[in-house]
């Protein structure tokens, strides 16, 4: 590819990928600038002093380092539960066809459609009730909720693709179903397994409507949570704070993406052509 | 169910269950089971306890009453329900609108496997994988009315004379979450468009280009209309998460100012928790409900469409 | 080395009948062959024999113990799949391992096993590959060394070489022969190719829309089929098939183009037919040409040449004979060229004969009376 042409490509791409990339890069310098720096600078978009001033601050005299690790067990937890429910639903809807899976797998569907901005009214009152309010572990089966409907949808993707004679091959060699869930269709669902728990990892890590509703004590709070609560204080923004707390807090899923970015970009291809 | 049984043996209780568990009508229900049972009790029944509570006058606090459909009348009458409404609405569409055709561009480019581009592509979709409210504070400090570094350089560049308050009037404020939203959606419908090119047997092209059709007629005449199910399948899901979304604006404007930018999911969240009335939240959060089924009609008819 | 009895064996999904009224016993350690086109019931009926189906009504038994009820791993059997069905993520060892694994076998014991099955199987070498790494011949063998590790009563096998090239198949039909040979084990197999069915089969079920046609040894289906689409299905190339009006006083099947003289066997089984239509089939290999027209022949049917084949030694003709196309293999001497007039001659011993609307064999009929 020669001359022009080149810059017919990398020029607008170039200009897309700067807005999309700015607010991280904001991320990093905020978090570094010295404190006068943040407020008075010649340029902004420049670190003149760099600093771990925030990043220390963040850890020692916040709750911070307690929110990362309570964002950190929710999402394992939450993942570890929705992927596995999912898997025992998945299999059984698409290999063990049982009256009613039809109908299951629809309600599953629709329920995927149903998002926490309208459930978290009246889940509160449930929550209320079975003394689960301010419990953190509590946000684990609740995360489920949205969790398990979508990873059973792709894992339903991922088993339909498996060749029935497998099981029938199995089945004549003498494996019980559950035999063959664990010994033959699992080993062949990894793929699959593996985009379900990052894409589950990574909407837990994300979700902030029902920490910030059902999680008051500052122990319980999430990074979103208590980012956005205890470090605002009316008009006074914390920004050095707030933008170490920000990156920090979007590290692990980075990490996680860049570590599997081809089933990421499976997964939302393959969810598309489910 | 006749099974040979050597005469003179019974079963042992251990065959029997296993026996038991090998029938696809004991076991399917059985793995079924959880993930019903979670979504049952913390999905489908909030779900008609939310419907329920719309219909009351519920709050922190205090017994609730049956009103019926007062809370519905009374919202329909409110103006900041129904600027909600609007905003929820324009901010939707007017974001669909422009994630959809910079993601296509974006596609596009991509599409064309120059040296980079899996960097590229890796890189861009980090907008979507952040999560939203730590992207949303950057913006919020990137938007700042006194330190905005946007500002700055707008200034520097002779197009403002001072700096903008992104937020803090209604216009502006309204249009900045349209910037923030299109910003987060970009790679989802890129990564959905390069799947749906990516489809496209290059043969089709070729062969247009044979016939003598250029650059922008080989996108009108045949690409376009191929990605045409793609795309109602992106925009559907898209929509159905831009309407309901409540982390973005709530980190940035918290609905304001003077409810400018209240979407649906942020009055709803007032009205109930911060103004603890259950029944008037919920009635708020339900009437979302119509306008998804719409969009996940769309969604449902065209996967099966393109099955 | 057992007896499979299949009485009444009837298969419905909703309103369709898959297959109708299936009986069979097989004798001690039977190769028996099911084919038919396409949607013929066979590999269905395969399936029920190995409980991945269930069967709608009827009885089944092996040995004596009756089976419709039990799940395929207590019925005793093996199947070795079409597309060979093995476990992607197992190596071949493990592949073969794995059913006797499930049966508790111990260790040791599975190791002479597996072995000895892949020595029988010459696959020894590849015991450590996985699938992905074997030829389709390769990975025949290791789904029949998985079949006969477990000396299963019965072996089911679902048109295991349609996957393989020409020439392969020819060579594995062999080898499974030979298996056979070797093991005895009673076999049901399920083919759409009938010279697959003609060459392995000790007794051939002729399946036609879940109905069986005929069920009998290869021969007998050649020389005795009972009716038009066995007749049709069986013997490569097919059977012509002519129309012709039966004269009784002349003792002459005669239509355009062709005169046949009747048989003696044949006219008790005609007698119905005075002076009516029969359909009238006879195998390619059964027509000669006529050389210079040196004997008056009693069956004759004259035509153009439209095709010649030769195929080294005979040559394969189609002769138009009055708008019918004819498949004739003649002497390669005769050297017919494209758009000669030619006059073929018939053997009235092979000659067959059918009923023009219930198709079924004239013969068979007056054999069955």
């Amino acid at each position: 590819m020669r001359g022009w042409r080149q810059w017919k490509i990398y020029v607008p791409l170039g200009l897309v990928m700067i807005f999309l990339m700015l607010p991280f890069y904001w991320m990093v310098t905020t978090a570094i600038k010295a404190r006068h720096e943040l407020l008075n600078t010649t340029n902004p978009f420049w670190v003149f002093a760099p600093t771990l001033h925030h990043i220390t601050t963040l850890l020692t005299q916040t709750d911070y380092g307690r929110w990362f690790l309570n964002t950190l067990f929710v999402s394992l937890g939450a993942t570890i539960l929705s992927v596995s429910v999912s898997y025992m639903a998945a299999y059984a809807i698409v290999r063990l066809r049982f009256r009613g899976s039809r109908v299951l797998s629809t309600a599953i569907f629709l329920s995927y459609i149903v998002p926490p901005a309208i459930l978290f009214i009246p889940l509160a009152t449930v929550l209320i009730q079975l003394h689960w309010f301010n419990h953190l572990w509590a946000l684990i089966p609740i995360y489920a909720t949205f969790l398990i409907p979508f990873c059973t949808w792709l894992l339903i993707g991922f088993l339909r693709n498996i060749p029935r004679e497998l099981e029938e091959a199995a089945r004549v060699d003498g494996a019980s179903y559950l035999k063959i869930m664990r010994r033959i269709i699992l080993p062949l669902s990894i793929p699959g397994l593996i985009s379900a728990t990052i894409f589950s990892f990574t909407l837990s890590w994300n979700e902030y409507l029902y920490a910030l509703v059902y999680m008051f004590s500052s122990a319980n709070k999430t990074v979103s949570v208590g980012l956005t609560t205890e470090l605002i204080h009316g008009d006074v923004f914390q920004w050095g704070q707030l933008m170490s707390g920000a990156l920090l807090g979007t590290l692990p899923v980075v990490i996680v993406y860049f570590f599997f970015v081809e089933y990421y970009v499976a997964g939302m291809s393959g969810a598309l052509k489910e | 169910m006749a099974v040979s049984v050597p005469v003179g043996q019974s079963e042992s209780l251990r065959a029997r269950l296993a026996r038991a568990l090998d029938n696809a009508q004991v076991l399917g229900p059985l793995l079924a089971a959880p993930a019903t049972a979670i979504l049952l009790a913390l999905l489908a029944y909030p779900l008609f306890l939310g419907i329920w509570l719309s219909l009351t006058d519920a709050s922190l606090g205090s017994t609730a009453h049956f009103i019926g459909l007062k809370n519905y009348v009374h919202l329909f009458q409110d103006p900041v329900f129904l600027g909600a409404a609007g905003y929820s609405l324009l901010y939707t569409f007017g974001a669909e609108l422009f994630k959809m055709s910079i993601g296509l561009a974006l596609a596009l480019l991509l599409n064309r496997q120059f040296r980079g581009y899996r960097v590229a592509r890796a890189v861009m979709l980090l907008p979507w994988v952040a999560p939203t409210v730590l992207s949303a504070l950057a913006w919020l400090w990137l938007l700042d009315p006194q330190f905005s570094a946007i500002s700055w350089l707008l200034e520097r560049m002779g197009l403002i004379h001072s700096y903008i308050d992104f937020l803090g009037n209604p216009w502006p404020a309204r249009v900045s979450l349209i910037m923030v939203n299109i910003w987060r959606g970009i790679p989802y419908f890129a990564i959905g468009y390069l799947a749906g090119l990516q489809a496209i047997p290059k043969e089709l092209l070729e062969a247009a280009a044979i016939d003598g059709a250029g650059a922008w007629k080989s996108f009108v005449r045949i690409i376009w209309p191929l990605l045409i199910p793609i795309t109602t399948i992106l925009v559907s899901f898209s929509s159905i998460w831009t309407i309901t979304d409540f982390q973005l604006i709530w980190t940035m404007t918290r609905g304001g100012p003077d409810n400018a930018t209240q979407v649906f999911t942020t009055l709803a969240y007032q009205r109930a928790i911060n103004g603890g009335s259950l029944g008037q939240g919920a009635a708020v959060a339900i009437c979302v409900i119509p306008v998804m089924l719409v969009l996940s009609y769309f969604a449902l008819r065209s996967i099966r469409e393109t099955r | 080395m057992a007896v499979v009895n299949l009485e009444h064996i009837w298969k419905r999904f909703g309103e369709t009948v898959a297959v109708q009224d299936f009986n069979l016993e097989t004798n001690d350690g039977e190769f028996v062959v099911l084919v038919g086109p396409s949607g013929c019931g066979k590999s269905t009926m395969l399936r029920m024999i190995a409980g991945l189906e269930e069967i709608s009504e009827g009885r089944m038994t092996i040995e004596g113990r009756e089976v419709q009820h039990m799940p395929p791993k207590d019925r005793d059997i093996a199947m070795v799949f079409q597309n060979y069905a093995l476990y992607p993520h197992m190596n071949v060892f493990q592949n073969i391992a794995f059913t006797l694994e499930l049966r508790g076998v111990r260790k040791a014991e599975i190791k002479t096993q597996v072995e000895e099955a892949a020595r029988i199987l010459g696959i020894e070498h590849l015991l450590q590959r996985k699938p992905r790494e074997l030829s389709g011949g390769q990975r025949q063998r290791v789904a029949l060394g998985r079949a006969i590790v477990r000396h299963p009563q019965v072996f089911l096998l679902d048109e295991p070489l349609s996957n393989l090239d020409a020439k392969l198949r020819v060579g594995m039909r062999a080898e499974i022969a030979k298996l056979h040979r070797r093991l005895g084990v009673t076999s049901f197999y399920v083919t759409h190719d009938q010279v697959e069915a003609l060459t392995m089969g000790q007794r051939i079920v002729v399946m036609r829309d879940g109905q069986v046609q005929q069920t009998s040894t290869p021969l007998d289906l050649y020389d005795n089929p009972v009716n038009k689409f066995v007749a049709g299905f069986i013997g490569n190339p097919a059977m012509n098939f002519l129309t012709a009006h039966f004269e009784a006083e002349a003792r002459r099947l005669s239509g355009e183009s062709f005169s046949f003289e009747v048989a003696p066997r044949l006219s008790e089984a005609l007698s119905p037919y005075t002076d009516q239509q029969v359909c009238v089939g006879v195998r390619p290999e059964h027509i000669q040409a006529v050389r210079d027209g040196s004997e008056t022949r009693a069956s004759t049917l004259k035509g153009t040449v439209e095709l010649v084949e030769p195929l080294g030694s005979v040559t394969e003709i189609q002769v138009n004979v009055g708008g019918t196309l004819i498949t004739a293999q003649v002497d390669r001497n005769i050297n017919p060229r494209t758009d000669d007039s030619i006059e073929l001659s018939v053997d009235p011993a092979h000659v067959h004969l059918f009923d023009m609307s219930s198709e079924e064999s004239l013969l068979a009929q007056q054999a069955a009376a």
